[in-house]
């Protein structure tokens, strides 16, 4: 228990910095903020207007309180241009993204566990061979080039999956292969390295020499703590992939976090760009704390603090 | 040997990007008949949707790539590595302190971050530079640091200290020389991915601003005419594949020989 209130004891620093820096970010703005987001077109009580929404004729620190004090009741302010509460602008959008990125890492879990198992089990091999170089290849493909190959070759030629929108259920296919595929390069080499490392280890030998059949020394004695580790990058990943989803979403035209945010970018909707950097680096930190946390509960070395 | 491929393709897209100004290229012409051509003798890879030389633009874009990935990590290997050096070796409040700020800067998942300061900064390479700088450091001041820990209390660093060498002096000569080969590997992965993160913020419209090429905003226009024109998207594709890929299978063979576990 102990453990669990250190790691989230820890955090709290973390989630200060992430505040501080998220609400920094407009004052990075070169020039005054309130003019590149309105334009030359508005008029100098527009300006006036919105400096006071914005609460930026206030002393920075100030500004800092009332900006945690928003946060804190869950209120992100107001779109500029979309004249809508953020938090409902956002709202909307985070199940989408959510969906996408849990099909990704379905499909992940699906292509690398069994290829890095395999690439370990034959090691040197044409499967190991097979496995380390679409690792290799797939790692070195952003979405933004894997996603418009997955359309050329699935849509248009194949003809089989549509090409983008949200429309039919087949439409998250291809998004979330896109997305799927830098993980599962991720997990095959990582499964490939730790089940490597476990099969040399003195109990498998063990194991083997006491007349187990292969299969269950595998399974159970060289897969099991192979696989932790693999836990945590899953967890680390799942954080990156909703940072993956900003590309992914924009390329296929999925209605999610990512989306919203590139097109606060596009209009300099500043507030709502912020709103989304935040959010999505907030479930960043909080699914890294839970995987730390599950960590804990798999491997009973991290309990007693070793 | 066996890097010998790898390094071919890093030397050809570096010749590329040093020569691209003196190839006679036009990448900026524009061919109104030839919008979305295919291939042919003049133009190799076809024309875009302007009808401009694929290819010229292609070269001229890796001179962006190469110029962002290096200078970037130029900056960010001496900021991040003096900033470790300093953490890990006085220790102490200082070295708490710092760490706090990078935690806060892992964060923020994947490019998240350089995304956000390039969107506010606004658009351009000099911004998009300073973007990648500000979120890059990191990565050089956690390993320095670690380093550094293990290296302090060597018999070498403490018989430079009982013999009254500077601080400057020690980090300098005995202890950085320590931290070279983790740090060389560490930079070779580093540019590989910062061509990436160059191209995905091109390719989000923060980079470098038309006329001027770079692949990530090639991409984002190959993938718009993706249907009457898959050689756009593919030529792209391909060159930023076969960089990434080189430099990453470079710095495995680096790894390998330096013996540097990552």
């Amino acid at each position: 228990m102990s453990f669990a209130i250190k790691r989230v004891w820890g955090v709290l620093p973390v989630v200060f910095g992430v505040l501080l820096l998220t609400f920094l970010l407009v004052h990075l703005v070169p020039g005054d903020p309130v003019e590149v987001m309105l334009g030359d077109s508005a008029t100098s009580g527009d300006r006036a207007q919105l400096r006071a929404e914005l609460g930026l004729d206030q002393p920075l620190a100030v500004q800092f309180c009332n900006y945690l004090k928003h946060i804190a009741h869950g209120d992100f302010g107001r779109s500029i241009h979309q004249h809508a509460d953020i938090s409902t602008l956002i709202a909307e959008r985070v199940p989408a993204t959510f969906k996408l990125a849990l099909l990704a890492l379905a499909i992940a879990l699906l292509m690398g566990l069994p290829l890095g198992i395999a690439a370990a089990l034959h090691h040197l091999h044409w499967p190991d061979r097979f496995a380390t170089l679409s690792a290799l290849t797939l790692s070195a493909m952003p979405h933004f080039w894997l996603g418009p190959l997955l359309m050329l070759v699935f849509s248009l030629w194949l003809g089989w999956l549509p090409i983008s929108g949200m429309e039919s259920k087949a439409s998250i296919v291809l998004p979330a292969l896109t997305l799927a595929c830098g993980l599962a390069a991720i997990l095959t080499r990582m499964t490939r390295a730790s089940l490597l490392e476990t099969l040399n280890e003195d109990y498998v030998r063990t194991a083997r020499a006491k007349g187990l059949p292969e299969r269950l020394v595998i399974l159970r004695h060289a897969l099991k703590p192979a696989l932790l580790p693999v836990v945590t990058v899953v967890g680390l990943q799942l954080g990156s992939l909703l940072a993956g989803a900003v590309i992914t979403e924009t390329v296929f035209g999925w209605e999610g976090i990512g989306r919203l945010l590139v097109e606060s970018i596009e209009k300099r909707d500043y507030p709502v760009t912020q709103a989304c950097v935040l959010v999505i680096s907030l479930s960043y930190v909080v699914i890294n704390l839970l995987t730390d946390l599950a960590y804990g509960r798999l491997d009973p070395r991290t309990e007693s603090g070793h | 040997m066996k890097a010998s491929l790898p390094a071919f393709i890093v030397l050809f897209w570096l010749c590329a990007a040093v020569a691209a100004p003196w190839l006679g290229l036009s990448p900026d012409t524009i061919h109104l008949q030839n919008i979305l051509s295919h291939p042919d003798w003049h133009a190799w890879l076809g024309y875009d949707d302007l009808g401009r030389d694929i290819l010229a633009r292609l070269l001229s874009g890796a001179r962006v790539s190469v110029t962002v990935a290096v200078t970037v990590t130029v900056v960010t290997f001496s900021v991040g590595t003096t900033i470790g050096l300093l953490a890990g070796y006085f220790g102490g409040w200082l070295d708490k302190l710092l760490m706090h700020s990078t935690d806060v800067f892992l964060a923020f998942p994947g490019i998240l971050l350089a995304i956000a300061f390039a969107a506010v900064l606004g658009p351009g390479v000099g911004n998009l530079m300073l973007a990648l700088c500000m979120t890059s450091w990191v990565s050089y001041t956690r390993l320095t640091r670690a380093q550094v820990l293990a290296i302090r209390g060597r018999q070498h660093v403490l018989a430079a200290q009982v013999l009254g060498a500077s601080i400057p002096r020690i980090l300098r000569q005995h202890i950085l020389p320590l931290l070279l080969a983790p740090l060389l590997v560490e930079m070779t992965f580093s540019i590989a991915s910062l061509i990436i993160a160059e191209a995905s913020l091109s390719f989000l419209g923060l980079g470098i601003q038309p006329p001027a090429a770079s692949w990530g905003a090639m991409l984002r226009d190959g993938t718009r005419y993706l249907l009457v024109a898959p050689h756009y998207v593919l030529a792209v594709g391909v060159s930023l594949m076969s960089l990434v890929l080189a430099v990453n299978m470079l710095g495995d063979s680096l790894r390998d020989s330096l013996q540097v576990k990552r």
